[in-house]
């Protein structure tokens, strides 16, 4: 018997055709390539942010120098600190953009297995990625308490503006102290966990790894293009908290 | 190796909308050479003669091609060989083991019973966008449309899929994304399949969203639990096509 589908409802002249929501932008891998090149805006920035902490091995003058020249880069094109606001606003663009789709992914995830299985353990990747994400972010909120936006001194002996003033001594203060230290180490190793997963995870979802191969080779680069990031913004604190630097 | 005898806990739940909960069971003189669903059919003569419900579960072909059967066992999809449940044997398993027995769980595939889930979500996914259109009569010349040997190999190891949905059950967004990558990479290498190409991969991923499987952070369990081995380049293909279609302006 024929009965009234949607499939006809097209052909019937009494009907105009309805608005397409078939769309690529409405998927669910529409999120995870906002993810991904949110993500990768972050793994660009961490390089050039990490290779900037390395300058504290050469020394006050170098590693000031260098923070100052941040801020006047591009002058007089530029105003001052016009280059560090642009690069500031497409991160809290990424970042809002990534954590959406984080927690957009996060919450389907939970109405997609409402029953959890027995004996199945949640993969710990998945586990890294989430838990470990929304750490870095609480971390990052306190980076920036730290160094930008309050200038703290958590150092009993060294406080004042000529300390926090001073990007260099507020770096060594800070690291002087074994907590801080802590703090920071924890952060590495999350952020680590992210990175090894997120660079692979950023080049599958851009459909850059179509074959077996292409694959490994992509969780090899994920893998040390977080233990380079890492390492390298490990080396400064952990010079001066082993008295390297002073 | 001689035989076994074997805790069982089975997820039992007697409809869709019941609660269900896991059941203890004990079965004895278990031949090490039997496969796990011929080791529930002794469980179930066992309580169809105590005059007990017998436990529900899927199966069809036996011989790991029809895609039927799928069951978690003690947390892995289709038990711990990379294989089908039902050409799992009883020797991978020790005497005085005791085995969980779940269905595999996923909103889109609710339970019909005990261990029978329904899989129509991947059927409608199918029918979204995974085919071709070909004219009918004469069947066309086998040499019209040359195929290149790398691609030709690469659709057939994605045509391996059974549709057992052992990826979404391993998955820990519980998506469907190896499924579909499975289909997109089969026919997306061949010639038949590039007219349709980009309506295809929106249509089968709003499909797949729309039965509410979640979304792929490329974890991995997916190919770890597919008895065919179906490898995670095919979600990476999935992606590629997605984008090319979004670049195309779908
Ligand atoms: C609330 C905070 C955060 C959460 C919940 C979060 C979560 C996630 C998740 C779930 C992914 C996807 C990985 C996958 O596909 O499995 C991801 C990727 C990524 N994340 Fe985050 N993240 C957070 C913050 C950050 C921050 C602060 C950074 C930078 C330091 C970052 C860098 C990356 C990178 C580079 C990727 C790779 C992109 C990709 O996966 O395609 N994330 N994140
Ligand atoms: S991809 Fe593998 S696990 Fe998923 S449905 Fe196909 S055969 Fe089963
Ligand atoms: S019953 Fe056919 S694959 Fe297992």
């Amino acid at each position: 018997m024929w009965r009234l589908d949607a499939r006809y409802l097209s052909l019937m002249p009494t009907t105009t055709l309805s608005p397409r929501t078939n769309t690529a932008r409405s998927t669910t891998i529409a999120l995870k390539l906002l993810m991904a090149v949110t993500g990768l805006v972050f793994v660009g920035y961490l390089i050039l942010h990490a290779y900037g902490n390395l300058k504290a091995l050469a020394g006050e003058e170098a590693f000031n120098t260098y923070a100052h020249h941040l801020r006047t880069f591009g002058e007089p094109m530029l105003p001052y600190g016009g280059l560090l606001w642009a690069v500031r606003i497409i991160l809290i663009l990424s970042l809002i953009g990534h954590v959406y789709a984080a927690f957009r992914l996060w919450s389907r995830a939970g109405s997609a297995r409402r029953t959890k299985y027995a004996a199945v353990k949640t993969a710990a990747t998945s586990q890294w990625m989430r838990w470990g994400g929304v750490f870095i972010l609480v971390f990052v909120v306190w980076h920036l308490l730290h160094f930008t936006i309050v200038k703290i001194s958590p150092n009993a002996d060294k406080q004042g503006a000529e300390i926090t003033a001073n990007p260099y001594q507020l770096v060594v203060a800070s690291f002087e102290v074994w907590w801080m230290v802590i703090i920071y180490v924890l952060a590495m190793v999350a952020l680590f966990m992210h990175l090894k997963h997120g660079f692979y995870s950023a080049q599958q979802t851009l459909g850059l790894t179509g074959s077996p191969k292409a694959n490994a080779r992509a969780k090899t680069l994920g893998l040390g293009v977080a233990a380079l990031i890492v390492v390298a913004f490990l080396i400064p604190p952990l010079s001066i908290a082993f008295g390297l630097i002073n | 190796m001689s035989n076994m005898n074997l805790t069982l806990k089975i997820w039992r739940q007697a409809g869709p909308q019941d609660k269900g909960q896991l059941v203890t069971y004990r079965v004895t003189d278990i031949s090490p050479d039997m496969s796990f669903l011929e080791m529930l059919d002794v469980l179930n003569e066992e309580l169809n003669a105590k005059g007990e419900e017998p436990i529900a579960f899927d199966s069809d072909c036996r011989e790991g091609i029809c895609g039927m059967c799928g069951l978690m066992i003690s947390g892995h999809a289709h038990g711990p060989e990379k294989t089908t449940t039902c050409q799992l044997h009883m020797r991978s398993f020790k005497d005085g083991e005791t085995i969980t027995v779940e269905p595999w769980r996923a909103e889109a595939f609710p339970i019909v019973r005990d261990l029978v889930v329904d899989r129509g979500a991947f059927d409608r996914i199918i029918q979204s966008g995974g085919f071709i259109s070909a004219n009918t009569g004469a069947a066309p010349d086998a040499h019209a449309a040359p195929v290149p040997k790398d691609k030709a190999d690469r659709a057939f190891m994605a045509a391996e899929c059974i549709g057992c949905g052992a990826c979404v059950a391993a998955c820990p967004n519980a998506s469907g994304m190896l499924f579909m990558g499975a289909k997109i990479t089969h026919l997306g290498e061949l010639p038949q399949g590039q007219p349709e190409r980009d309506a295809r991969v929106v249509s089968m991923v709003n499909q797949h969203d729309h039965e509410g499987f979640g979304g792929c952070t490329n974890i991995g369990e997916c190919s770890t639990a597919c008895p065919k081995g179906i490898p995670q380049d095919v979600i990476s293909q999935l992606n590629k096509d997605l984008r090319t279609a979004m670049k195309n302006g779908r």
